[in-house]
């Protein structure tokens, strides 16, 4: 009787914590969908989302995510793998992670010099003789930049996966005579295929819903909802369109997560 | 579980050291007592030597704050979480404002200096006999254009920038009203039109325009123009004369087809504390001295007219930051629309901006 009192008690911060910032605000987010920018009580809202513009747009972000986050997995795999091999594991490790400190908005101005005209990308194809090229402000610097800022976050969770395997059952798969494919195709990728899950989700998820980026490096040439949401807050101050897309968006969220996650494990 | 105590008394005792140190340094600066004054004004739109001397001379203590859109500050000021002492909206915005019941009309009798203000930027239709508010800076929209990129072409007018030879050639700054305004003032509408068939009309033309569009963006603009990232863009006045005076190469126009005429007011919001300073600063930041020095450092025009005689004279006397009540009298002041009309200009202007090439 006294441990279970206790035991709520422990619990009390925490539900605490969820209902005031994390179930209130989506409510909130929920409850002023469901008005129009004069502030009546109307489904306009969803009307209005299901039209070329937000679907479209919609669609935009899902392929930008899905690039990124594919551009991504294919060049964390082996970079994780390869660092699970190093001796010095744990600072090349710290390198790669150091980065993601640095605040998003500098990286992101550090690009403008670097692919700008005159930028060192550009003297770089001017050196080996291909000329300058528009860099800035195409559909190719904005998914390189958004891969090189989500980039940590995916090899994170595989080179955690790839360090928790067990060497043995290399060696077990290697004696039984399976190739260096086979063990990678039915060892190591489905015992670390957590790990990609996980790498992907935090990748993705921020990805759909990217909005600096979008007017800094793609100089507002890739609109994505997270663009959509800011300007109905900031410029239009329909609250009611913004609160919609984002409900879309978390929606679509829950059904990635929901999807993707971790069901219970099988055989 | 030893070492994990450790660690949390570690950041215990660190955040507790900080904090002290913080609030030491704040009341040996006299942040702690009553006597400040909150500032809320756009980006890079103040000399801030000013606001030291303002504080020498009245003990008061500025606290500054800035945003990057009148829209950004209306919200923050809707919701009152700051007490802002001054803020420095847009015309139509004022009058947005004054209609909502968020301003305190100024006692002009505490504003002697008022007296320095060209009758010209006064009694505007936006808040008249200037109960709300007081002149700060005024300007226009135009295009910024560096003449040697472009192989000495001239740029005259909004419909010169459709000239296919343009393409991937120009920088859009990132507001509806100002881009949408362009679409409109290039077909020969009013900047103010709410007629939805122009309003299509303008955005259809401006789609036609991508191909020349290398991109729109932020306060970046300046930035990007300056280093020649791009050859033509549409700006405000203000920043046209502050990258100018780094790249000579460039030049300012005016369109003739017409264009915005804007004024930045100082006002009170209703989320006041200090209304007593707060008049004292609009008082100080209109004596011909300070607003000289003060436009010369943020480049835009001061509606000041005293100020202008200690003011280089090739500045006062360059129409194209400066133009005369002439010229003036061709451009629009921007008519707070309503929420409806602007939603449907920002939502116009969202697919303008998904329109691809």
């Amino acid at each position: 009787m006294n441990n279970k009192v206790t035991r709520n008690l422990y619990l009390f911060p925490y539900a605490l914590w969820i209902v005031l910032f994390v179930v209130a605000p989506l409510l909130l987010v929920l409850y002023y969908s469901f008005f129009d920018i004069e502030g009546h009580f109307s489904l306009v809202n969803y009307k209005t989302f299901f039209t070329p513009v937000y679907l479209k747009m919609t669609l935009s972000s899902f392929w930008y995510a899905f690039l990124i986050t594919v551009i991504s997995l294919i060049i964390a795999y082996p970079t994780a793998y390869l660092l699970t091999k190093t001796i010095h594991k744990q600072l090349w490790l710290l390198l790669i992670i150091v980065p993601s400190w640095i605040n998003l908005l500098l990286k992101a101005y550090a690009f403008l010099g670097i692919f700008g005209t005159k930028g060192i990308a550009n003297s770089f194809l001017e050196a080996v003789g291909i000329g300058a090229k528009q860099i800035l402000f195409t559909d190719f610097s904005f998914v390189f930049v958004s891969v090189y800022i989500f980039i940590p976050f995916m090899i994170l969770p595989i080179f955690n996966a790839l360090n928790e395997l067990n060497p043995t059952l290399l060696d077990a798969a290697n004696d039984l005579g399976a190739s260096k494919w086979i063990t990678f195709r039915r060892v190591i990728f489905p015992l670390t295929i957590d790990g990609v899950k996980a790498g992907c989700q935090v990748v993705f998820i921020p990805a759909l819903s990217l909005f600096m980026l979008t007017r800094l490096i793609a100089g507002n040439r890739v609109i994505t909802l997270g663009t959509a949401i800011e300007q109905q807050f900031l410029v239009t101050q329909d609250w009611g369109m913004g609160s919609t897309i984002a409900v879309f968006l978390i929606l679509i969220m829950f059904l990635i997560i929901s999807l993707t996650g971790n069901r219970k494990r099988g055989v | 579980m030893s070492s994990l105590l450790r660690f949390f008394l570690g950041i215990i005792l660190v955040s507790a050291v900080f904090f002290y140190t913080l609030s030491e340094l704040n009341s040996s600066q006299g942040y702690s007592g009553k006597n400040t004054l909150t500032i809320y004004n756009w980006g890079d739109y103040i000399d801030t030597d000013l606001i030291k001397r303002f504080e020498k001379e009245t003990g008061i203590k500025v606290i500054y704050e800035t945003f990057d859109s009148n829209e950004a500050m209306l919200t923050k000021i809707e919701q009152g979480g700051t007490t802002y002492d001054i803020a420095v909206p847009s015309e139509y915005m004022i009058d947005k404002m004054r209609k909502e019941h968020l301003l305190i009309p100024l006692d002009h009798s505490k504003l002697p200096n008022l007296k320095n203000i060209d009758p010209r930027f006064m009694d505007l239709p936006f808040d008249e006999n200037n109960k709300y508010s007081v002149p700060y800076f005024w300007g226009t929209v135009g295009i910024v254009y560096n003449p040697k990129m472009l192989n000495g072409k001239k740029i005259n007018s909004w419909n010169d920038l459709w000239d296919p030879d343009l393409r991937n050639k120009i920088l859009l700054v990132d507001g509806a009203r100002e881009i949408m305004g362009m679409g409109l003032n290039s077909l020969g509408y009013s900047l103010n039109d709410t007629n939805h068939a122009h309003l299509q009309e303008a955005k259809r033309k401006l789609d036609t325009l991508t191909p020349n569009i290398k991109a729109i963006v932020g306060d970046e603009i300046r930035l990007l123009l300056q280093n020649e990232e791009a050859s033509i863009g549409i700006v405000w006045s203000g920043v046209a004369s502050e990258i100018m005076s780094e790249n000579e190469d460039l030049e300012y126009v005016v369109p003739v087809e017409g264009s915005n005429l804007w004024f930045d007011n100082m006002v009170i919001p209703k989320t006041a504390k200090n209304k007593e300073a707060a008049l004292k600063f609009m008082n100080f930041m209109l004596d011909p001295k300070v607003a000289a020095q003060n436009a010369e450092y943020v480049n835009y025009s001061t509606p000041n007219k005293k100020a202008l005689a200690y003011m280089p004279k090739e500045t006062v006397n360059d129409e194209r930051f400066y133009p005369s009540p002439k010229l003036t009298e061709k451009l629009e002041v921007y008519e707070n629309l309503g929420k409806k009309n602007l939603a449907y200009y920002n939502e116009l202007f969202l697919e303008f901006k998904m329109h691809r090439k």
